[in-house]
């Protein structure tokens, strides 16, 4: 008999540890899989049954960056000794490169428009968020409302109008209107979080800061900016994080100079059918840095998905 | 030297002066930091929903920029409300929708309720059981097809695997009967942490004291799950399904990437729907009309439930 009559026994503890680890087995297998598979040669990945023990090539990473040829049955043998490795790799299949693919570019694409909104709107929303949390602004909870009710919106239900609108300025396939439209998108989200970290740096700083002589703006850059750093730079995740996961509007809105990784990834074929490996391996490059940001934010997630209203 | 005078002068001058003129320049600069914001929100969100809303009563396409656009009332609202179609896709959504609530409630809730046992390593466990949620929906959704392959694919094999059924004889995302489980099935892996998150929070939310007190009067370990877990659990429970259900109402990337809105129009659900009206067949009028419907629609509903949230959180 434990003391605490509340604490749970060690048997309960070991069959909850065991179904848990059962579920996150079963959770993780899918992304363990897509990793798998970008290392798979093009047979390996469409074996019957599934290999889960292979031999691990590039085939999948060259095949991702590149668009090739079959090799005419005319030419001559090569030798393979004056290749790159990755040469060498595509030849031995029976390919030649063509060109670079187009995968680098909508990669470069994605970070440009994914960062470039994710600091606009974290200009935008601190400044938002430090006026609602500080000031007395004339309807506040009714702008604030508002701000949130913009997230409600499907985003389908007011693409078409924005469809026409990019189209008739010119900002279809742009950087500057997708950061645009990704920074509105996503300020509804920093202003709630960051007001709600502001509420909690306390306001007798700033009034100290008052009485020594600092101007309301001084006050606010140099006093209460640094303490809101951390929550600057989790809001600041997950703008970055939905953007660069977005499909619906990047889908409708772009096609080639702006277009980002997530409407480009399930279009990559190989030379004959879907390259799976290929298909992998773009996956592997676009999700690991968000796996990556999700463990390093694990503290402030349940508050960034539920818009700050649960605040553990 | 200018900046110490007026210092001097601001700390000299009596109290409700002093205040009254910080005030006011708190005043501009509260105006200065909020105009961007809501200037933007106006011009993206508002302005397009005002858009929406006008072009819903028009005939206007957007592929016929030369057609006189002509004023047609609520002519395209009555033929989407008698269109059978549509109800069909709203019966696909609302199957979706209620299926995905369901089985992520009942696992979520599970898994906090283990996770909150507090076993050994339980920390390690929630961050890796919460990656699929953060991960974008249309490159999972993308790679899940390959995963449903029939024969080759990993989900095929393992059904075969523990079932005996011959993982080529089934086709999830090919199978009428099994296509509108498909998308629930990977829906539930993606957003089931999402519930878990939430419900957890509710869980550690509830005082040990609460539970001692119970003990005490010597109240069953079921009646205690009955009278003091679930209803601590229960506001929190509610607002998890709040934001999956508008998140799944407008549920557009990962089912586009999974079927494509098929077998036939099994899984067209209602974002899909409207976004081939808009952009395939380009009926711009129309499709703003049903943004409009889809939109209220979602917004009624929210509200309603809102206000029962409340309700339970203030018992």
């Amino acid at each position: 008999m434990s003391f605490s009559v509340t604490a749970p026994s060690p048997r309960t503890k070991l069959i909850s540890g065991l179904i848990v680890g059962l579920y996150a087995l079963v959770t993780l297998a899918p992304l363990l899989w897509i990793i798998a598979t970008g290392f798979k040669s093009g047979q390996d990945s469409i074996h019957y049954p599934p290999k889960v023990l292979f031999e691990p090539t590039m085939e999948g990473y060259v095949n991702l960056f590149t668009t090739r040829t079959r090799i005419p049955s005319d030419q001559p043998p090569k030798d393979t000794t004056s290749m790159t490795w990755y040469e060498e790799i595509v030849y031995k299949k029976g390919e030649i490169i063509a060109e670079p693919s187009k995968y680098g570019e909508r990669f470069l694409n994605s970070t440009v428009i994914g960062f470039g909104s994710t600091a606009l709107c974290m200009f935008l929303g601190t400044i938002a968020a430090y006026a609602f949390s500080r000031f007395k602004v004339p309807l506040k909870d009714d702008l604030l409302f508002f701000i949130l009710s913009t997230r409600m919106m499907p985003p389908i239900a007011v693409a078409i109008p924005i469809f026409l609108m990019f189209k008739n300025l010119g900002l279809n396939d742009t950087y500057f209107g997708m950061i645009m439209l990704y920074t509105a998108v996503n300020l509804s989200l920093s202003v709630w979080l960051l007001k709600g970290f502001m509420d909690e740096i306390p306001v007798e700083y700033e009034e100290a800061a008052l009485i020594d002589g600092y101007t309301r703006f001084e006050a606010f850059i140099k006093v209460v900016l640094p303490q809101a750093i951390t929550g600057i730079a989790s809001t600041a995740i997950f703008c970055l994080i939905f953007a660069w996961n977005e499909y619906a509007f990047a889908v409708l809105l772009t096609s080639g100079d702006a277009q980002t990784a997530p409407p480009f990834i399930p279009t990559i074929i190989g030379v004959s059918g879907k390259d799976w490996p290929a298909v992998a391996a773009g996956a592997t490059l676009f999700l690991v840095p968000v796996m990556v940001f999700t463990v390093l934010l694990r503290k402030h997630l349940l508050r960034g998905i539920t818009f700050g209203a649960i605040r553990k | 030297m200018l900046k110490l005078l007026v210092n001097k002068l601001a700390l000299k001058t009596p109290r409700g002066v002093s205040k009254h003129v910080r005030g006011l320049s708190d005043k501009k600069l509260a105006w200065l930091f909020v105009s961007p914001t809501i200037i933007l929100l106006l011009a993206i969100n508002i302005f397009p929903l005002l858009w929406t809303i006008y072009l819903s009563f028009t005939n206007y396409r957007v592929n016929r920029p030369n057609r006189d656009v002509k004023w047609i009332d609520l002519r395209n609202y009555e033929r989407i409300l008698s269109d059978s179609d549509i109800w069909q896709t709203m019966q696909a959504t609302a199957h979706f929708l209620v299926s995905t609530l369901v089985i992520q409630v009942l696992i979520g809730f599970t898994l906090a309720f283990l996770i909150n046992k507090k076993f050994k390593g339980n920390d390690l466990l929630t961050t890796l059981i919460v990656l699929p949620m953060m991960l974008s929906p249309a490159v999972v959704g993308n790679f899940w097809t390959f995963l449903y392959q029939p024969q080759i694919g990993l989900f095929n094999y393992a059904i075969s695997f523990f079932s005996g059924v011959d993982a080529s004889s089934f086709s999830m995302i090919g199978d009428v009967h099994l296509a509108p489980w498909a998308i629930v099935i990977v829906d539930t892996w993606m957003w089931t942490p999402f519930v878990m998150l939430i419900c957890l929070a509710g869980l550690r939310s509830i005082p040990d004291s609460i539970y001692e007190a119970a003990e005490c009067d010597r109240a069953s370990q079921w009646r205690q799950f009955w009278t003091i877990t679930i209803p601590m659990v229960l506001p929190f429970l509610m607002l998890a399904v709040l934001f999956r259900g508008i998140e799944n109402f407008k549920m557009f990337d990962l089912v586009v990437q999974l079927t494509g809105g098929g077998p036939g129009s099994l899984t067209t659900l209602s974002s899909i729907d409207l976004k081939r009206e808009a952009f395939e067949k380009w009926k711009t009028g129309y499709s703003s009309a049903y943004a409009v419907i889809l939109f209220v629609t979602v917004f009624g509903l929210a509200s309603i439930y809102v206000k029962a949230l409340n309700k339970v959180k203030d018992r």
